[in-house]
């Protein structure tokens, strides 16, 4: 298969020129410095890579760079603008919710992607939606917390 | 100086001292270079020194640093650097430790840097592990901040030529309110090194009770924040290495022809590759055909049994007690129990595997990894490459959690071994599956009790045996006049190493389920049968507040039961009361009260946080969590089939802090782990009438 040489990544196109089989989160990490997703499991079972694929969270760690695509993809890198931190980066600070803190970007580009679908999540559904996200720390009642808080600002 | 010795010292538990030196390299007798296809083999002479094996690493105590100088250093621009070689990996301590020292000098924490394990930057440190970052470290810092802050004044009297007395350090100022002067550190210091020595006793303050925000949080929530895994240094290479098919296996032949695009490094039993991305070292790995000798191994059925065959006989060392007659002690009971317990091995699973970069320039070598001991790592480093400490720099980022699992740094001494070969910087990321078979494990362990007690229950007798899993929290904080606890090791089938809290999850998980099947024998209320045979009073209090804050003595709901259990370890004291139900021999834990105290509190949202954590963490191995392993190999070592606590795992928590400002800090990131798994059985027994004696429960309701 032919190398992919372009991706849309944080709104911009980005040229590049890879093996196709690569995964997704090594070429984010190795190729392009966006080190914010992390490497956790490699069979996407804890969330730690997790990033957005037109919207919707995704396992970067599960997808090669040759089925992306020209989907557009957004990592923990675009969240902040102009110095101003995303109203979930802000509420994980608020609510203390992280120890080491090496599942956070995962855990927000996941809550970033229910809250988009579903503003004011319940509880349950914040379990649920997030269940597939590992904080081996378990500073889940906080990261739940975290989630509310931010829904509760409002959250574009 | 004696009192900035780290008395610590803090003998770890005995086989945290049989974490290996993962291999003795022979590359420096004779080595040569081979190119296949667009890649190099590097092989050193083959040496008989069996990968991956155990082995004993040197240390000791080494007397910490006596000039402030070495730990605190004001700039120019009043910048002030705080220098530790404890390693944040989770716990807080890089706020925790800038708190202690803006405490004593005055300043708001922000302005305090911390530089933390960095083996050229930081005072030699045994450690971060034994919750000793609060007792030694933040005590030590506390002094060096309280006797920065005397030379301030001094300068400043100097300066001005007023009486000390009347100069105070606030706001981060020097101010001397008669004469209306005031002046920043730095203008003071004027950059210079602080060179005077820590006074025997500075007076340092009480900490404060409040709640830092965690010091790079805006770093971590950005993705901003580099860890081990995250470093990268130019012209660097990722390598991988040749897993043995299981532990203790031995290379019989290898053929590396088939190897395409990367470098292959070979020494003795060690095989790797380094290629320029972790696909392509991945594809070498996988191209190379090897063939290895293992001998038969047990598997995880005939555990207990093999624990407690290899047996030796106790020696009377730590946690060992006896005192009175147990014949005598069973024989005035009314009431009598034997029983056994057991405890899986389990693993840390710390969500960030084990990590390293390795660059060399000449002889010397700098290494990035996630390590709980930077200065341990040198030493590994140091020994397995023959070079001197001072030609090693070990640097710790703030390490993605390490539980007690990252004492060991193979990552660093493999990298660093790929990277001498390949001539360039490498990175090595363990991938899950190796961080579940090739790291350590928690210990498992048997522990056998017999104890009796009267009617109106009064313990008469306690004899507690541990086999392998440690000493930690054997002695039982119970008044009982016949008494024998001993602690036997054994041959361990796996690796083991220190794990979060150590054996006190274990011995306290076996004495709190026992003293519940006594209070049920005895037909008395679980607590009350406690606090009848305690004396100890900050144990008291615990246990009084969780009950208090629980509702305990209300009765549960239809199918589900409360339990209540408590302990002591590490200077810190827990009780925890659990609400657990049982659904179609499921158990799920509904709600948890721990109540806590640790002495001086330093930081109570953080302190909860911990809390909160261990005890969600500990339900993973009450309810769940257990390896298997077969023949020397693991067979549940993915996150898809070895189970972790999850959001949907977690209950309603709630924790009651209880501060003890006139007593010193310890430590709280371990002993909270302690109490839920024998509050969750106890509740399970009060549920069903079913007593759970193995850790983890999951199948035994089924």
């Amino acid at each position: 298969m032919a190398n992919v040489t372009n991706l849309n990544i944080n709104g911009k196109s980005v040229p590049i020129d890879v093996d196709s089989e690569r995964t997704l989160l090594s070429v984010l990490r190795d190729d392009l410095e966006l080190t914010g997703a992390k490497y956790g499991c490699g069979e996407g079972e804890c969330g730690a890579c997790t990033v957005l694929l037109d919207g919707v969270a995704v396992r970067s760690c599960r997808r090669t760079v040759g089925s992306v695509g020209d989907k557009k993809i957004d990592t923990i890198e675009s969240l902040e603008q102009n110095g101003k931190l995303h109203a979930v980066q802000k509420a994980f600070i608020d609510a203390d919710a992280m120890q080491c803190g090496y599942c956070t970007c995962g855990m927000v580009m996941s809550a970033v992607a229910l809250l988009r679908k579903t503003p004011k999540p319940s509880r349950d559904q914040i379990v649920r939606a997030m269940d597939g996200n590992v904080c081996r720390c378990c500073a889940y009642p906080r990261i739940i917390k975290a989630v509310e808080l931010a829904a509760k600002d409002g959250v574009a | 100086m004696k009192n900035l010795v780290f008395e610590a010292g803090m003998e770890p538990e005995r086989y945290e001292l049989d974490a290996p030196i993962p291999y003795r390299f022979s590359f420096k007798r004779r080595s040569f270079f081979k190119t296949v296809g667009a890649g190099i083999i590097v092989l050193g002479l083959l040496d008989k020194a069996v990968a991956q094996e155990s082995g004993r690493r040197g240390g000791g105590r080494r007397p910490a640093p006596q000039d402030i100088g070495a730990w605190l250093h004001i700039g120019e621009d009043g910048q002030i650097t705080v220098y530790s070689g404890k390693a944040e990996v989770g716990q807080n301590i890089r706020t925790s430790l800038a708190q202690a020292v803006a405490e004593e000098l005055r300043v708001p924490v922000s302005s305090v840097r911390m530089v933390m394990a960095d083996t050229q930057l930081t005072p030699y440190d045994a450690g971060t592990f034994g919750s000793r970052t609060t007792p030694d470290m933040a005590r030590t810092l506390r002094r060096v901040g309280a006797a920065a802050r005397e030379i301030l004044i001094d300068l400043a009297a100097e300066e001005w030529k007023v009486d000390r007395a009347s100069i105070e350090v606030a706001d981060g100022k020097v101010i001397a309110e008669k004469s209306k002067q005031q002046i920043e550190f730095g203008k003071l210091t004027k950059g210079q090194k602080l060179t005077k020595a820590v006074p025997e006793n500075p007076s340092t303050s009480v900490p404060a009770a409040r709640s830092a925000p965690k010091a790079n949080a805006d770093q971590i929530v950005t993705g901003r924040h580099k860890y081990a895994s995250d470093a990268k240094v130019p012209g660097m290479l990722h390598g991988k290495v040749l897993r043995p098919s299981a532990f203790k296996a031995e290379i019989i032949s290898v053929d590396t022809s088939g190897v395409a695009d990367a470098t292959v490094v070979r020494d003795g039993n060690f095989v790797g590759v380094v290629a320029p991305n972790d696909l392509f070292a991945t594809r070498a790995i996988k191209a190379i055909k090897v063939e290895w000798k293992a001998p038969e191994q047990i598997s995880h059925k005939e555990l207990f049994e093999h624990l407690k065959k290899r047996a030796r006989p106790a020696d009377g060392g730590r946690g060992g007690q006896r005192t009175g007659s147990i014949k005598e002690g069973l024989e005035s009971a009314d009431v009598r129990n034997s029983q056994t317990y057991t405890v899986a091995y389990i693993a840390h699973a710390p969500l960030e595997p084990r990590a390293a970069v390795a660059q060399w320039e000449g002889d010397k070598l700098t290494v990035w990894t996630g390590t709980q001991r930077p200065f341990g790592v040198r030493g590994d480093l140091a020994s397995a490459f023959r070079i001197s400490e001072d030609n090693v720099r070990v640097i710790v980022p703030d390490t993605g959690s390490g539980y007690g699992g990252k004492h060991s740094g193979e990552a660093a001494v493999e990298a660093a071994r790929l990277a001498r070969g390949a001539g360039k910087p490498v990175k090595l990321v363990w991938t899950r599956e190796e961080e579940f078979t090739w790291a350590y494990f928690r210990p498992a362990g048997v522990i056998e009790i017999s104890s009796g007690a009267r009617k109106d229950g009064t313990l008469t007798a306690w004899e507690c045996h541990n086999y392998n899993s440690g000493a930690s929290a054997l002695r039982t904080p119970y008044s009982v006049a016949n008494l024998v606890s001993e602690f036997h090791s054994t041959d361990s089938p796996l690796k083991q190493g220190s794990y979060r809290a150590l054996a006190s999850t274990a011995n306290t998980f076996a004495r709190e389920s026992h003293m519940d099947e006594l209070a049920h024998a005895l037909k008395l209320d679980p607590l009350e049968f406690r606090l009848k045979n305690l004396n100890d009073v900050r144990l008291r209090a615990v246990l009084d507040a969780a009950a208090k804050s629980f509702g305990w003595g209300k009765k549960p709901k239809a199918n589900r039961g409360f339990g209540i259990a408590a302990s002591t370890e590490k200077g810190s004291y827990v009780a925890t009361c659990a609400e657990i139900a049982v659904d179609a021999g499921k158990i799920k834990v509904v709600r948890a009260v721990t109540a806590f105290e640790c002495g001086a509190i330093v930081n109570p949202e953080h302190l909860k946080n911990q809390i909160e954590g261990g005890v969600v963490m500990g339900i993973g191995g009450a309810l769940f969590e257990a390896i298997q392993f077969e023949n020397g190999r693991i067979i549940n070592g993915r996150f898809s089939d070895y189970r972790v606590p999850r959001f949907s795992d977690t209950p309603e928590l709630e924790t009651v802090l209880v501060n003890r400002k006139d007593l010193p800090s310890a430590g709280a990131g371990e002993t909270p782990i302690i109490g839920i798994a024998p509050a969750i059985g106890n509740a399970v027994f009060a549920a069903t009438g079913k007593r759970l004696r193995s850790m983890p429960f999951s199948s035994g309701l089924t």
